[in-house]
């Protein structure tokens, strides 16, 4: 089980949870349990065709990643947003 | 007599007016209607003028001229070379370098333009473009832009530059080689556990204290901070800050310890905090900052001050602050910060303030 770091706004729409433990092999596995999970954060991190928003940086251990990355049972995986995003 | 150019999103605007009246500044001119104006100086040397103008459909350029209310002439084409994988989408800085005629141009994507003939002709900047790692380098919200670059007066060898999201990178043989300059910065929007191999650095702005020009202060992208090694290495300047969130600086030229800062709430809402436009100054090199800000607007009033929205004219208790917010006002003080009176209010979005 992956644990998924969250911090706001994503953290309040996930029950004020900062870490959910998830299962899934994958990025993407991982985040639509999210999803599941915490319907609230539908839309929120991956964009309608399931791919990880532009401006959403996902790390696993460190290292950003894509939705398709693996993922190890006991990977963290930070859901943060990136310094791109928002207006200058 | 003030000489103000304030780029912006619809053009730019020459104002002039006289500080000490604290009345607003006439509109001289306004020029590149329909175009952004990203930046504008006034070359103190040669007394030509500059303008970085950004068409929708014709992409970005360098305009000069001796006299802003006149024609304006475009320098020949700034462009990345022919094969590579970037293509110019802005041209954030223009700096006069120091020596005869040199000059520099910070761009996005992020890279280093020089001119050895006043700003007529450009070259790109090699070293930093063959950089190995660029392929990885991450843009911020403006884009991947290099936006800040901190001669070293008197020595043309000695450059610092700041890139929106790369990080400080040095030069100590006038840009021939380069190397990081980001000791001691800490990158909050990422996890902790990546924070120190990272090269995702967020600089906001940074000046160089001419009198001490080993001093260098930054606005990041989280954090403000000063370095007393040429930005070999930083050390937090925050505390008493409201936040450490914002973009544009500005320093006094005859003293090292001081500089100001507008901050902004947080990268999540780029507004002035409280609804209050507060500059903060500090005059022992950031161990205390003090609000100046009498004659701002103090309710309700939620503005974005942009990174080269921000400068100064002349320098200690007497040294002139001007800003431009996105809002269309710009604000001036002749007094240090002491009082502030609108220079002029409703222009377009403001996207830089310089003194000419």
């Amino acid at each position: 089980m992956a644990i998924v770091k969250l911090r706001a706004p994503l953290k309040d729409l996930a029950g004020g949870n900062r870490e959910i433990t998830i299962d899934g092999a994958s990025v993407g596995q991982v985040l639509q349990e999210l999803e599941h999970q915490h319907p609230k954060i539908t839309g929120w991190v991956l964009d309608e065709h399931g791919r990880v928003r532009r401006h959403v940086n996902i790390f696993v251990d460190g290292e950003r990643v894509k939705e398709d990355a693996p993922v190890a049972p006991d990977a963290t995986l930070h859901v943060l947003p990136s310094i791109s995003g928002g207006s200058r | 007599m003030t000489e103000l150019l304030v780029g912006t999103k619809k053009g730019l605007f020459v104002l002039r007016g006289d500080t000490g009246a604290e009345k607003p500044f006439d509109v001289a001119a306004r020029a590149f209607p329909g175009d952004v104006v990203e930046f504008a100086i006034r070359d103190p040397r040669s007394g030509r003028y500059f303008a970085s103008v950004t068409s929708g459909h014709f992409g970005p350029r360098v305009m000069h001229t001796m006299d802003p209310t006149g024609e304006w002439e475009p320098t020949t084409r700034l462009g990345y070379p022919e094969g590579s994988d970037w293509s110019l989408e802005r041209i954030w800085a223009i700096k006069p370098g120091e020596a005869d005629g040199l000059m520099y141009a910070g761009v996005a994507p992020a890279g280093l333009f020089t001119s050895v003939d006043g700003g007529m002709t450009w070259e790109l900047n090699r070293a930093l473009y063959d950089q190995p790692t660029r392929s990885s380098w991450e843009p911020g919200a403006g884009g991947l832009c290099l936006h800040s670059i901190a001669t070293w007066p008197g020595d043309p060898s000695r450059l610092a530059i700041g890139i929106s999201a790369v990080g400080v990178w040095l030069s100590e043989d006038g840009g021939a080689s380069w190397r990081h300059g980001n000791e001691g910065l800490v990158p909050r929007y990422i996890p902790e556990e990546s924070q120190g191999n990272t090269i995702d650095l967020c600089v906001h702005n940074m000046h160089r204290a001419p009198l001490r020009p080993e001093r260098l202060f930054m606005q990041f992208h989280g954090g403000v901070y000063r370095s007393d090694d040429a930005g070999e290495s930083w050390i937090p300047i925050a505390e008493g800050l409201p936040t450490d969130f914002g973009f544009p600086m500005a320093i006094d030229p005859a003293d090292p310890d001081s500089a100001f800062v507008i901050p902004l709430v947080a990268d999540t809402d780029r507004v002035t905090v409280e609804g209050r436009v507060r500059v903060f100054a500090t005059r022992d090199a950031g161990k205390s900052w003090t609000s100046v800000s009498d004659g701002l607007p103090q309710k309700d009033a939620y503005l974005t001050i942009l990174r080269q929205a921000f400068d100064r004219e002349g320098e200690g208790p007497g040294i002139g602050l001007y800003f431009g917010a996105t809002s269309g006002d710009v604000f001036g003080s002749g007094d240090a910060g002491s009082s502030w009176f609108p220079v002029r209010e409703r222009l377009a979005p403001v996207n830089s303030v310089r003194v000419a």
